[in-house]
């Protein structure tokens, strides 16, 4: 059941570095003895009274037989009464038995539980800390098989492997002693029957393991073929290429139940197998014991033979328990492994000690205040003391700033530029001349490599990152909206943003148009990225995102996707109005933006290689220029 | 509905019947060896018969053994049958899926058929492996020991009849209960997801409005609702094995108080007594399993659910009968058409069309958002009906062709356009399997395809990925447009095909396709008017109606819709980007060499 609970499952993630699945196992222990000391002991005690319970119970067949039954036997008047008791002593044990095991269960349920959400969480909140680099490299399946897959399989081995193992494992030392206590010869007999099963179980897993691993290849191959096919079946239709991809589909169905149908034989031959040999260990223990019995050689009474079947019995199930549980342990460490690794994944530091504040102008001087102004500065501790406040008005300089993604390999070089407050600068050149990369250095989602950004006069590294980023809007070229109310979207610009201020934003920036058309208008429930709405919809929320913060300095990622021009013209006035009054960087894709910018950077190779406004960039008769009036060919 | 999930298990039919009854065969062994066992130490042992320990002895083995051959048949063919019967059903799904006309597929959206070919399938074939061994082997367990329980002695067999169904409502209770929590469990790890993958996706939003805490504070949300159904359906499922337990305890004191004072009577022999509690264990054994079975079974039901909804879903257009196969021409015609996607009276997409065109003539589509263009030229290869009306080919309405004659010759290049992966000419050879190498050249050439596949290394045999993912956005749709060509159309409809192309190779393209497809009728949709202003004609469309239908000339002086469009567009710039223009040069493999050349063209 916990199985089919996981539901479809991501693509399994590539494999991480190998550490000891010790090392894993006791950091796993530590946590969990960390977080539930008192539990974690009660459960072992109760794990250990019901395998003791377990074990009386085989004990006592041979004490009914031989101690209460045989000598009644042709008894005239027998007496029960010392069976009575015998059978009262019995009924506490197996109950307090019965009580450790739910007690047991319980108590697991809530260790593994509480250690699921609270590792969820923390994965999570971790998470929000790591830096933009982080997620550059990884691949998003691969993370969010963390939060599913990995904790529900270590919830899974905390729950059920663990403690099973655990009573298996006190199960087979103590009627390992109470068998031997019983008959050495018959023990004997009995290890070598587990130890023949054992190495039979060993041959068919490893078979099978084979055939799973062929099952899995099939069928990756099987779904990537059914992946492909269906996304593209409009295409196959227009092509009437039905027969054609029915062909190759059924050759990959048929290997698929090769190897699904071999996989699956040698898996189901285990189960008979074991239960079988546990037969032929009951008829040997029988015959055996029977034949010793029966000749005298030893002592060994009716009821020792009937406790030894019962015992014999309870010493096969647990170890054929054990080597199946193993397996799925050393899966389940794998999965905390990759959840340990996202733990410890470094968050983005942050030594900024450069608050933003609300201020008030008391003459010359700003003062912090409480209410919303409309003013904001940066204060400013000192380390001899003191405290001086800068007004933030928004002006941005890049003082020879170099940049890599990656140590040593440059892809920004000698970024030199000034933004006063109020300016519009914007970047041109084609994919890959790092515009994007220039911009995600202002809100610090890349450190720089050298050089020097100042905010308003402020190295940005002595701001604190979260103060920087509310003082700083962004659009990006791709939407990103929230399952929620557009009213919800919007207001995630600003949280204490009030249902008129979301208007007025919705309104400067034309999305109120066509929000307020919507049925439900502001509450229109969106879900899956927004996808109820066009890309231009979707782009004046998020413009209307923005404005809701109104922040003094914009970064605009213009949209290059087409969309029909009406909406364009709309989303672009959208744009336009929101760009009114502030310090604005706009990576340009359209001619009209470019054109009437304070100034233009031209970027090719990581390099600004012209700057100026436009009438200077075409008097040169540069790459501008040829951008310029390469693209703006209207007939 | 499971006769119709079952019925494709066809020719493992005999694998499903065998199974079972090898399981059967097997149940009746285990329920042996007790009995067995007790005669055993009743008449061997106790008696200190070696002889009769030896009969029975082997008796037992040969029991066993034919229970460890009865179990792996039935194992075998169990997952013969299993497998086979997931085989079918996928194929099956896949074949009804390649009738689907669009309509259908619209319906159902591709990562839905995806889960159900491959996700839900697996479900089915798990649970049809477990119902074919454990909901065989435990009712059959259980009559079978209760049986031979009786038969060893009825009296005390009552003490089952006690205990058995205490579990078995317990268990049903408990099962009961579950279910439906974990059905929630399972719809609110979908929420955590999407709060995970809206995360992952909009991270730079979230870090560029600060709101790594309000994300946070909506995950722990959810993921403590999970925490408190999980925990609520555990603490139930708990029950269980501690229930198990007690009644098994119970069976066996009652069994040890009673069965000592038969055997002191000598109404019942110690062997008995011992087989009585193996029985026991068997008995209440098979409950516990029959309950997990069904819980499984029960949370597989909506995977057969979806799966038989696809076996059921009966395609929305067919091949006529006697249809007809061949086009004479590429003339158009659409008299009176009315559409609605599903049928739909209500919202219609089309609204009275009445369109004469004649073979060979360059018709341009224009119109916003939602007016209809793409829905107009779908109905030309059939890949909609038409609501009323008729839409004629060649003078010959569309729903009389064999529907693979009509789509040959009317060739369309759809919106989203989508490579396969193989290589450039496998792609291509999708137009026509028979394509020389020259036919192929040829079509790459019109397209504007030809340059950049052969500036590639292996040229044509170039691999291309899932998706065509290694190839530009500008690069894919002239690809996608040769492979159409390749078709030696009659109608060729570009559906906004050469968006990601610069102004440049755009105009190649149409003048290419214009100038050396004469007799080829040709349907341009486009968002720009520079791409439709040279077509013989242009048809405006607004709410799926024709507001306009002329040349670009006629149309400036008479279509406000057109006259607004064409001076916004003047105004506000060509929309194609720097940066398209100039990567698509680069990526083509020609390097600056091109666009110095288009620019230097342009400085003229």
């Amino acid at each position: 059941m916990a199985d089919a609970l996981q539901g479809p499952r991501e693509p399994a993630p590539a494999a991480v570095k190998a550490v000891s699945p010790w090392k894993t196992l006791r950091r796993l222990l530590v946590y969990l003895i960390k977080n539930h000391p008192v539990r974690l002991v009660l459960v072992m005690v109760c794990i250990l009274v019901s395998a003791l319970a377990g074990v009386a119970g085989s004990l006592f067949i041979g004490t009914l037989i031989d101690k209460y039954i045989t000598p009644l036997l042709g008894h005239p008047n027998p007496s029960f009464t010392p069976l009575l008791h015998a059978v009262g002593i019995m009924a506490v044990i197996y109950y307090i038995g019965v009580l450790a095991s739910f007690a047991q269960a319980r108590m697991m349920i809530v260790i593994s539980q509480d250690t699921q959400r609270d590792i969820r969480d923390d994965m999570f909140s971790h998470m929000q800390t790591l830096p933009i680099k982080f997620f550059d490299t990884h691949s998003y399946g691969d993370l969010m098989s963390r939060y599913t897959n990995d904790t529900d399989t270590l919830r899974q081995m905390l729950s059920q492997s663990i403690p099973q193992m655990l009573l298996s494992v006190i199960t087979i030392v103590v009627v390992f002693f109470a068998m031997l206590h019983v008959s050495t010869w018959l023990t004997g007999l009995v290890i070598v029957v587990v130890a023949i099963a054992l190495l039979a179980s060993r041959r068919i897993s490893s078979k099978s393991s084979v055939y799973f691993k062929q099952q899995q290849a099939t069928l990756g191959e099987a779904n990537g073929y059914i992946e492909e096919m269906i996304n593209g079946q409009k295409v196959v239709k227009v092509f009437s290429r039905e027969p054609q991809t029915l062909d190759r589909f059924a050759d990959l169905n048929n290997r698929l139940f090769d190897s699904s149908s071999n996989a699956n034989k040698y898996a189901n031959i285990l189960m008979p197998v074991m239960i079988n040999m546990g037969n032929i260990q009951f008829v040997l223990v029988a015959v055996v014991g029977g034949l010793i019995a029966v000749s005298g050689s030893s002592h060994l009474t009716l009821g020792a033979i009937a406790s030894f079947l019962q015992l014999s019995r309870s010493f096969s199930m647990p170890i054929n328990q054990v080597s199946q549980q193993v397996n799925s342990v050393i899966q389940a460490l794998a999965g905390a492994e990759r959840i340990f690794t996202l733990l410890d994944a470094e968050p983005e530091g942050d030594t900024g000690y450069v608050t933003l504040v609300k201020a008030r102008r008391i003459g010359e001087e700003l003062a912090e205040t409480n209410e919303r102004t409309g003013l904001w500065a940066w204060k400013h501790p000192h380390s001899a003391g003191g405290v001086t406040y800068t007004e933030l008005t928004g002006d941005v300089r890049f003082e020879e700033v170099d940049f890599g993604y990656a140590p040593g390999k440059l892809v920004l070089h000698d970024i030199t530029l000034y933004a006063t407050t109020g300016e519009k600068v914007a970047f041109v050149g084609s994919t890959g001349a790092g515009k994007t990369t220039l911009t995600n250095l202002i809100n610090r989602f890349y450190d720089i490599e050298d050089g020097k950004i100042r905010y308003d006069g402020i190295n940005i590294t002595k701001i604190r990152k979260a103060d920087l980023r509310r003082s700083l809007g962004m659009v990006l070229q791709d939407t990103n909206l929230f399952t929620g109310t557009i009213r919800e979207n919007i207001r995630y610009g600003r949280p204490e943003a009030t249902d008129e201020e979301i208007l007025a934003a919705a309104r400067m920036t034309n999305a109120d148009n066509f929000i307020k058309m919507l049925p439900d208008g502001y509450d229109t429930v969106l879900s899956n990225d927004g996808s109820e709405l066009s890309q231009g919809q979707r782009q004046l929320i998020a413009i209307a995102r923005a404005a809701v913060a109104d922040p003094p300095v914009m970064i605009l990622d213009e949209a290059t996707s087409s969309i029909d021009t009406r909406t364009e013209a709309i989303v672009q006035k959208g744009m336009d109005s929101l760009m009114k009054g502030r310090t604005v960087f706009v990576i340009a894709h359209r001619l009209s933006t470019v054109r009437n910018s304070d100034v233009i950077m031209v970027m090719e190779h990581g390099r600004i290689i012209e700057r100026g406004p436009h009438d200077y960039l075409m008097s040169l008769h540069g790459t501008y220029y040829q951008l310029y009036t390469g693209a703006f060919e209207l007939q | 509905m499971l006769y119709k999930l079952l019925k494709p298990i066809r020719e493992y039919k005999r694998n499903a019947i065998i199974g079972p009854f090898f399981v059967a065969l097997e149940v009746v062994m285990d329920v042996i060896i007790p009995y067995l066992m007790a005669k055993i130490i009743d008449i061997g042992i106790a008696r200190s018969d070696t002889r009769a320990i030896w009969i029975i002895g082997i008796g037992l083995f040969i029991s066993a053994v034919l229970s460890l051959v009865f179990g792996i048949i039935s194992g075998r063919n169990a997952a013969v049958a299993s497998s086979g019967l997931a085989k079918n059903l996928r194929q099956d799904m896949y074949r009804n899926i390649q009738t689907f006309s669009f309509g259908n597929i619209d319906k159902y959206s591709a990562p839905s058929l995806i889960t159900r070919l491959t996700t839900d399938v697996a479900n089915v074939q798990n649970a049809f492996q477990m119902l074919l061994r454990i909901l065989v082997r435990a009712p059959l367990m259980l009559v079978f020991s209760l049986l031979m329980a009786f038969k060893v002695n009825a009296d005390l067999s009552l003490v089952f009849l006690a205990t058995a169904p205490v579990l078995a409502v317990g268990l049903f209770f408990i099962v009961h209960h579950i279910e439906p929590i974990f059905q929630k469990v399972l719809r609110t790890y979908d929420r955590l997801n999407t709060v995970v993958r809206e995360n992952l996706r909009g991270i730079r939003v979230v870090k560029a409005y600060v709101r790594e805490d309000f994300e946070t504070d909506k995950f722990k949300t959810v993921s403590n609702s999970i925490y408190l159904d999980y925990s609520r359906a555990e603490k139930l499922l708990a029950i269980n094995q501690p229930l198990m337990q007690f009644c098994l305890y119970t069976c066996m004191l009652l069994l040890s108080w009673i069965g000592a004072h038969l055997i002191v009577s000598n109404s019942m022999s110690t062997g008995q007594l011992m087989g009585l509690i193996t029985y026991a264990m068997q008995i209440l054994n098979s409950l516990m399993m029959l309950s997990m079975v069904l819980m499984m079974v029960t949370m597989s039901r909506a995977s057969a659910e979806r799966i038989v909804e696809i076996l059921d879903e009966k395609a929305q257009i067919h091949n006529p009968d006697n249809p007809i196969t061949t086009v004479k021409d590429g003339s158009v015609r659409f008299v009176n058409v009315d559409f609605g996607y599903g049928g739909s009276e209500r919202a219609m997409a089309l609204q009275g069309v009445n369109l004469d065109i004649e073979a060979g003539k360059v018709i341009g589509v224009i119109g916003g958002t939602g007016s209809g263009k793409s829905t107009l030229v779908s109905l030309i290869p059939r890949l909609y009906d038409v609501t009323r009306g008729e839409v004629r080919v060649g003078g010959v309405d569309v729903r009389a062709y064999d529907l693979k004659t009509l789509r040959d010759a009317v060739a369309m290049v759809l919106q989203k356009n989508v490579l396969f992966s193989g290589t450039v000419r496998s792609n291509l050879l999708w137009g026509n399997e028979n394509a020389t190498d020259d036919e192929i050249r040829e079509a790459c050439r019109l397209a504007q395809a030809d340059s950049f596949i052969e500036a590639m290394q292996q040229g044509y045999d170039a691999p291309v990925e899932q998706g065509g993912s290694n190839f530009s956005g500008g690069q894919r749709q002239r690809l996608t447009i040769a492979r159409a060509l390749l078709k030696k159309p009659k109608v060729l409809i570009l559906d906004d095909s050469t968006s990601a192309l610069d102004s440049k190779t755009d105009e190649a393209v149409r003048d290419g396709l214009r100038t050396k497809l004469p007799g080829v009728t040709q349907f341009i949709i486009a968002q720009r008017i520079s791409q439709v202003m040279h077509a013989d004609a242009i048809l405006v469309l607004d709410c799926g109606k024709v507001d306009g239908y002329g040349s670009h000339d006629q149309l400036v002086e008479e279509n406000t819709i057109y006259r607004e469009m064409f001076r916004s567009q003047m105004r506000i710039g060509d929309d194609t980007t720097m940066e398209d223009a100039k990567g698509e040069a680069e990526k083509s493999g020609t390097g600056t060499s091109v666009r110095q050349e288009a620019l230097a063209d342009a400085a003229h």
